[in-house]
Parts: C-alpha cells; sequence; structure tokens
C-alpha cells in the first residue's frame, strides 16, 4: 500500500533563503512519525507542507494520494484529511467548545445540527472534555485549550494527524494530558506526523524519529536511534536537548 | 421656560429631529458604503486596494462643509434639483464610508492571522472563513470606535447649515435671529446635541456587552 505521505527530494525556499534542501521521507498508513531538531531546522515548514499550507518548490510530495508538487491540488480536499494542530491552540474565541468543534463539520461537510452535537459528544468525550462543551476558550486551562483543538480537528475524521509543537506553549504539568490524548490516538491507529521536544514521548511514541537539521533529513532510526546517535549533530542535539 | 416660549423649544427639538434623521442616513449610507470599502481595502486585488484607498484619501482630504457644497451644486448643475436633505444625506454619506471603511478595514486586519489559518485548516472557504470565524471577531471590536464616530457623525451633520439644510444648528441659528439671545439658544442646542449623543455611549456598552457571548 502506497504510504500516507511520500516526500522524494522536497525543496522548499522562502525568496532566496533554502528551508528543505532535499526532503525524503516516508509515513506509512498507522505510522507515527516524529520530527526532532533545533529551532530553524525546517520542520514546521516540513509540516505545513504536508497540509498545503505552504507549497513545495521542487522535487515531489504525495499526501493521501494528492500530488501536492503539481500545485493543482484541491486543498479544501485534502484539508478534510490532514488535521493539523498548532501550538498556539488558535481556537475561535468567539464560539464555545462545542462550536468550535461542529463548525467545519456543519460548514464542508453539511452535517445536520443533532448529528455535529453527537459528533462534538464523541470528539469531545475522546479528548476528556465533555463537561466542557458550552464554555468559552477563555474559561479553559492551556492544556484543555490544546486539547479542544485536538477535538476540533478529529471532528473532520481526518486520516493524517499533524502536530506542531503541541505542548510548547504549556506550563510543565499541562503537557501531560495532552501528550496522553495524542498516545491513545497513536494506540487506536491514527497516522500522525508530529514536531515536538519532549524526547522522552517522542521515544514512546514514535515508529520512526527523524532527526532534521539545516532542512535536511539527518539522521533517521527507531525510538533508539537517540540512545546511540551517528552523527555528531545527532549527539550534540541529543546532549543538550535531553 | 428656560426664557423661551414652548413654541420656540419645540422649534429647536424639531430641528433635533431633522439632525437624527440625517445622521440616520449617514449611517445607514456609510455603512452600506462602508464595508465594501473596508473589504476593498484588506481585498488580496491589488487594483481593488488602490481604488478604495484613492477613494478614502480624496474625500478624508476635503472639508466636509466643502463635500457638502459639492455634493449639493454638482447636482443642480447636472439638472437634479434635490432637496437639501438628499444632498447632505449623499455627502454625509460619502464622509463616513470613508471613515467607517477604515475604521472596520482596521478591525478586519486586528483579528490574528492564526485564525484565518485556522479556519483554512479546517477546509473552510475563503467566504466561511471570513463570515463564521473573521467578521464576529472584526465586529466586537468594532463596535466601541463605530459609536465612537457615531457621534462624530452626528455632531458633524450641523455643516449642513452651509446648504441651508433644516437641522438642529440651522434652527438655532433662525431662532437666534429672531430673539437675539444667542447664549441661551445655543446652550439650549448643545444641551439637545448631547442628549442625542449620550445615550449613543450608553448604547454601546450594551453592545459590546451583548457581542461578547454571541
Ligand atoms: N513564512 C516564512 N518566510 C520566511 N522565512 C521563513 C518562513 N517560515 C519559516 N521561515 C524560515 O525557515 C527556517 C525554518 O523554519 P521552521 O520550519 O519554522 O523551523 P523549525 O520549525 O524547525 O523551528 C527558519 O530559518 C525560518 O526563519
Ligand atoms: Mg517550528
Amino acid at each position: 500500500m502506497d504510504p500516507m505521505v511520500r516526500f522524494q527530494d522536497v525543496h522548499k525556499s522562502f525568496g532566496a533563503v533554502e528551508v528543505l534542501k532535499g526532503i525524503t521521507l516516508d509515513v506509512p498508513r498507522g505510522d507515527v512519525v516524529v520530527l526532532v531538531g533545533r529551532s530553524g531546522s525546517g520542520k514546521s515548514t516540513a509540516l505545513r507542507c504536508i497540509n498545503g499550507l505552504e507549497t513545495v518548490n521542487g522535487g515531489e510530495l504525495h499526501v493521501c494520494g494528492e500530488k501536492l508538487h503539481d500545485g493543482k491540488t484541491d486543498l479544501r480536499k485534502l484539508r478534510q484529511e490532514v488535521g493539523i494542530v498548532f501550538q498556539s491552540y488558535n481556537l475561535f474565541p468567539h464560539l464555545t467548545v462545542e462550536q468550535n468543534v461542529t463548525l467545519a463539520p456543519r460548514k464542508v461537510m453539511k452535517v445536520g445540527a443533532k448529528e455535529a452535537k453527537e459528533l462534538a459528544a464523541h470528539v469531545l468525550a475522546q479528548v476528556g472534555l465533555s463537561e466542557k462543551a458550552q464554555s468559552y476558550p477563555e474559561q479553559l486551562s492551556g492544556g484543555q485549550q490544546q486539547r479542544v483543538a485536538i477535538a476540533r480537528s478529529l471532528a473532520m475524521k481526518p486520516k493524517l494527524m499533524l502536530f506542531d509543537e503541541v505542548t510548547s506553549a504549556l506550563d510543565p504539568e499541562l503537557t501531560g494530558e495532552v501528550l496522553r490524548v495524542i498516545e491513545r490516538l497513536a494506540q487506536d491507529g491514527m497516522t500522525m506526523v508530529l514536531v515536538t521536544h519532549e524526547m522522552g514521548f517522542a521515544r514512546g511514541v514514535a515508529d520512526q524519529i527523524v532527526f532534521m537539521h539545516h532542512g535536511k533529513v539527518w539522521e533517521r532510526g527507531g525510538a533508539e536511534m537517540l540512545r546511540a546517535p551517528q552523527t555528531p549533530e545527532l549527539q550534540q542535539f541529543v546532549a543538550t536537548d535531553l | 421656560m428656560l426664557g423661551l416660549t414652548v413654541d420656540q423649544l419645540l422649534f429647536l427639538v424639531r430641528g433635533a429631529g431633522w439632525t437624527l434623521v440625517l445622521s440616520l442616513l449617514g449611517f445607514v449610507g456609510g455603512t452600506i458604503l462602508g464595508l465594501p470599502v473596508a473589504l476593498a481595502r484588506s481585498s488580496k486585488l491589488k487594483a481593488l486596494r488602490m481604488i478604495s484607498s484613492a477613494y478614502v484619501q480624496l474625500i478624508q482630504g476635503v472639508p466636509l462643509p466643502v463635500i457638502m457644497f459639492v455634493v449639493y451644486f454638482g447636482l443642480s448643475i447636472g439638472g437634479f434639483e434635490v432637496p437639501a436633505l438628499v444632498a447632505a444625506g449623499l455627502a454625509m454619506t460619502a464622509y463616513s464610508s470613508a471613515y467607517l471603511g477604515e475604521i472596520w478595514k482596521g478591525c478586519i486586519q486586528a483579528v490574528p492571522k492564526t485564525q484565518w489559518e485556522a479556519a483554512e485548516c479546517l477546509a473552510l472557504t475563503g467566504p466561511q472563513r471570513f463570515v463564521h470565524v473573521i467578521l464576529p471577531q472584526a465586529l466586537k471590536i468594532a463596535v466601541p470606535p463605530t459609536v465612537g464616530f457615531l457621534v462624530q457623525i452626528v455632531k458633524n451633520t450641523s455643516y449642513s447649515v452651509v446648504i441651508g439644510f433644516f437641522d438642529l444648528t440651522y434652527s438655532a441659528k433662525v431662532l437666534n435671529n429672531s430673539t437675539y439671545k444667542p447664549f441661551l439658544v445655543f446652550s439650549v442646542a448643545a444641551a439637545l446635541y448631547f442628549v442625542i449623543c449620550y445615550p449613543l455611549s450608553l448604547l454601546a456598552g450594551r453592545f459590546e456587552r451583548k457581542l461578547k457571548r454571541v
């Protein structure tokens, strides 16, 4: 079976600055791929290419059977299949938790009011926030807001989830509740690409760890890779980041 | 009463009524024209941005009484003999659309870009992103400056005296010509302007609280 995501020598530049310098990477269906690396190494850019927020300048990028490199992809269709969660939650502050979750299903998938409510109840239960359906984002803690953001993505029934440092803005005591939600998704077989600085979490959840450096896949391997780095760059990264 | 007869007071109140009518015209017209101006000002298309920007610059670069004259005499030279109310209404529309457009453009841009992005990532169409995500937040931001500007509209309708429109200022001028009590007459006019403007501010607070929970 085709992988969910296939990068083949993908290049991406912002103006004259090349940020991705030939990324080659497969994300098999059902797998969890964790991107690690220093700030500025191109992790977010790689992630944003996957759901078409950035367009690639060279190479081939296949996502859910679509060719993103040919520039003709129906991005709205792609985004119904690929969910993304950001560091800064980005919930809609004027809507309740339930409305946040049901907006896209109602407007995009034309789900009816009753069905949308059931859908919201289902995904909010998944992230452990059933009792917060009628709250507004500002009434929630950061960890709760981030779980709502995950629920909002799940409500679109995506085939692939992207997470970009989703715990980086949280107080340490709130990261656990968010990471547990992601772990449970992994156990349920969701295909995921995630960027994180939580190395312990990465080792536990990853089928594949990818160390990015200067816009390249520098080293990759299983969870054990972080214990036995092959390159001096990863050695140094592990030494300073663990 | 107040050294003025009831009839004289009612004369001022009638003027105040026409001030209200003209203000309403200016606000409604300014909203109808100002919304597209705000959208054009924040458009992705350069041509739209340039045209709307030129319009705003033009209106903001000309004093309101001169706009009144230009509209009034322009219409009559064009062969349209319109009542002063219509000319003043059009002038107020042009004036408030430029300012409201600019205010609302700022409100749309004040909504963080990440909100557009979040909506985009949920597969909402461009118009859906604007209507369901950006607009409600922009509206909330827009309430205080818009109501603040409503007060400007009410006060600036007084420039319609230059084309002889019978508003509160005009009626005060007429009454003063017959009573020779300028301080008294204009103080009453001032009080009437205040009576119109103050509730607008109160209303603003109400709207704001309501929008907070929509
Ligand atoms: N929209 C953009 N415009 C210009 N440069 C950008 C943009 N986004 C990212 N970059 C640059 O690309 C490089 C990689 O950024 P990013 O993918 O965010 O790295 P990471 O997520 O690994 O920290 C950085 O040098 C960053 O400054
Ligand atoms: Mg990043």
